[in-house]
């Protein structure tokens, strides 16, 4: 039965992984996300489910737990904020590169360095540009509410598992800590040791005497395999990016003017069309649901019909840089956003859209 | 002199090589102890009939192909974290069989951190080090386990331990742990040390079937190519230099 609660963002994580049946999370505590495991460890779902939850010695030991429990084509995952998931970097590549489905949820901090425990969307950049070595791609969802953090969790296990890919969840810590109401699902079975060994046949289960060997790795010596093995996961993001698209468009018929935003940002800016349109400016707002594949097309489509777009986020400028190329630089773009763990008032939004667009637009 | 064929009969068989391991030609220098320890893990999941429910974990070093020469499942981890990967793939699927395979540099370098924590929690798995001290993959450098005094290509002049510190002897430090109920040190450079490993191999697998927690056997073995000398010349050396630092022997054993 579908349940209603009142829940802050990390919690509703880690209700969510529980009832959607998940195998596994390993994590480090770090703020402002370890209600997650706390979660976790107060519900003991090894007693219900069986779902296993190991507090590891650092992030690089939990991505790596996370990297043995996906070998075995189990569903597992991790949280953490900005500096753990740092220390992630190496493991998802490595995840990337031996095509281990798993979730990993960022929980964003103000950074650089140890920065700040307020919210942030500065590591934009390292989540979809590819923050390890190597051509990968995360693919990347970002939740604007409680609700969307519990979905976005079997929602990313289904996706990990389509495309044998590391998903994250990009969050950020106003969507993490804040309470909302949030409709969890039902409890959901975990899969039977049967279902992975019929349906995830790459896994490592043991070798049965009437198959070959299953081996999860990432390392190919010769260049020529390796670039072969390069132009299988490029097609492999061609398409994700032709399938996975999500996003959310807010009053953007009619607009002029579109604010670009996501996450939290997306939710402030919802209050700042309302005062924009009070003034007589018609505003929409295009949110991306996917930072990675990113709705290049339709964010091109709407640059034929407004006259400039504001990409409101909490860093110096990251996704702006997305939707200049979306719209191939048709439109003024411009970026506007509080950072290092500072949050932009929906007034000093719409202000931003009036000096740096309207403005510009006499 | 009689036909070949005349021999060669099922019933004429006194030994096989285990199926376990592959047909794959091994990477491994001549006179190197790799392949015997890949032999005698082979030879123990025959025995065991544990084939089937046996999961590997490779490293990064030397035997970042070792997933090539064993008839198993196996994942292949980032440098030193293949015991992150164990322990999750054990808890996840208590009733199979996980081993690590790691050398110096992986285990008691890069992933010291992994190492120490996966014994301290009492993972159940068998933790396999091979202890040459060098790097072998990368070149012969300075290793955590190069000996006082032993060129490498990073400490051309000898190991300055005022510089470089002492060899790290890690197997002690993990003695020291609750969670590992087996620690020994063996080598395979004579066959009454490789029968002598293999029992070591045996009873390690045997500990984590009876669930008591972790078991690390460290193989100390030669680098004749890093440390560039013939194998019998390794081999002497070893037993000049190596086994007084490291001595050979159970260090622990909880019975």
């Amino acid at each position: 039965m579908r349940e209603l609660k009142l829940m802050k963002g990390n919690e509703a994580i880690a209700e969510a992984a529980i009832r959607a049946g998940v195998d596994g999370y390993f994590g480090y505590p770090i703020t402002p996300q370890s209600e997650v495991m706390e979660t976790l460890m107060a519900l003991r779902p090894w007693d219900s489910t069986g779902m296993v939850v190991l507090q590891a010695e650092s992030e690089t030991a939990s991505i790596n737990m996370v990297y043995g429990g996906a070998g075995c084509g189990k569903r597992v995952m991790t949280s953490s904020s900005s500096p753990g998931v740092s220390l992630m970097q190496e493991g998802l590549t490595y995840l990337a590169g031996a095509e281990l489905p798993c979730v990993v949820v960022n929980v964003v901090r103000g950074g650089p360095g140890l920065g700040t425990i307020q919210p942030a969307q500065s590591d934009y950049f390292q989540t979809v540009k590819g923050g390890g070595h190597g051509d990968y791609k995360l693919i990347t969802l970002a939740p604007a509410s409680v609700q969307e953090m519990a979905d976005f969790v079997e929602l990313s296990f289904d996706l990990a598992f389509k495309y044998r890919n590391p998903v994250m969840i990009l969050s950020d810590g106003v969507i993490g800590q804040m309470m909302e109401k949030v409709e969890l699902s039902e409890q959901k079975p975990r899969w039977t040791a049967e279902y992975i060994e019929e349906n995830h046949t790459w896994a490592t289960t043991g070798k049965k005497a009437n198959r070959e060997k299953n081996i999860i790795t990432s390392v190919q010596l010769e260049a020529s395999v390796q670039e072969a093995f390069n132009h299988k996961l490029q097609a492999k993001y061609r398409s994700v990016e032709e399938n996975e698209v999500r996003y959310e468009e807010v009053m953007c018929d009619d607009a002029d003017y579109i604010i670009v935003a996501y996450g939290s940002s997306a939710r402030i800016c919802q209050k700042s069309i309302e005062i924009a349109r009070e003034k007589g400016i018609k505003v929409g707002m295009f949110r991306p649901i996917t930072l990675y594949p990113f709705p290049t097309e339709q964010l091109m489509k709407r640059a034929k019909q407004v006259k400039g777009m504001l990409s409101v986020e909490m860093s110096a400028g990251q996704m702006v840089e997305d939707v200049k190329l979306a719209v191939e630089c048709s439109i003024p773009v411009e970026h506007f956003g509080r950072f290092g763990g500072s949050v932009h008032s929906p007034g000093e939004v719409v202000e931003a859209l009036e000096q740096k667009l309207i403005g510009g637009d006499k | 002199m009689s036909d070949i064929n005349t021999i060669i009969k099922p019933e004429n068989i006194v030994y096989k090589r285990t199926d376990v391991l592959s047909d794959n030609d091994l990477s491994y220098c001549p006179g190197c102890g790799h392949g015997t320890v890949h032999k005698l893990i082979a030879e123990v999941i025959e025995e065991m009939g544990i084939q089937d429910t046996t999961i590997g974990i490779a490293p990064v070093g030397c035997s970042v192909l070792a997933y090539n020469y064993l008839e198993i499942d196996w994942q292949q981890a980032a440098h030193g974290r293949a015991p992150a990967l164990a322990t999750a793939v054990k808890r996840l699927m208590p009733e199979k069989n996980v081993f690590s395979y790691q050398g110096d540099g992986d285990l008691a370098a890069i992933g010291t951190a992994e190492t120490i924590h996966a014994c301290n929690r009492g993972e159940n798995i068998v933790m396999i080090f091979i202890n040459n001290g060098i790097y072998g993959m990368t070149g012969g450098q300075m290793a955590p386990t190069t000996l006082p005094g032993m060129a490498a290509s990073t400490c051309p002049h000898g190991r300055d331990v005022s510089h470089d510190g002492e060899p790290i002897k890690i197997s002690e430090i993990l003695a020291q742990l609750p969670g590992t109920c087996y620690v020994t040190r063996q080598s395979v450079h004579t066959a009454g040390n490789v029968r002598k490993t293999k029992k070591a191999l045996r009873k390690a697998f045997e500990n984590q079937a009876a669930n008591k927690g972790t078991s690390l056997v460290e193989v100390v073995s030669n680098c004749n190519s890093g440390w560039k000398m013939t194998p019998i010349k390794s081999n002497e050396w070893m037993e000049e230099n190596m086994f007084p630092y490291y001595p050979l022997g159970d260090i622990k054993n909880e019975e």
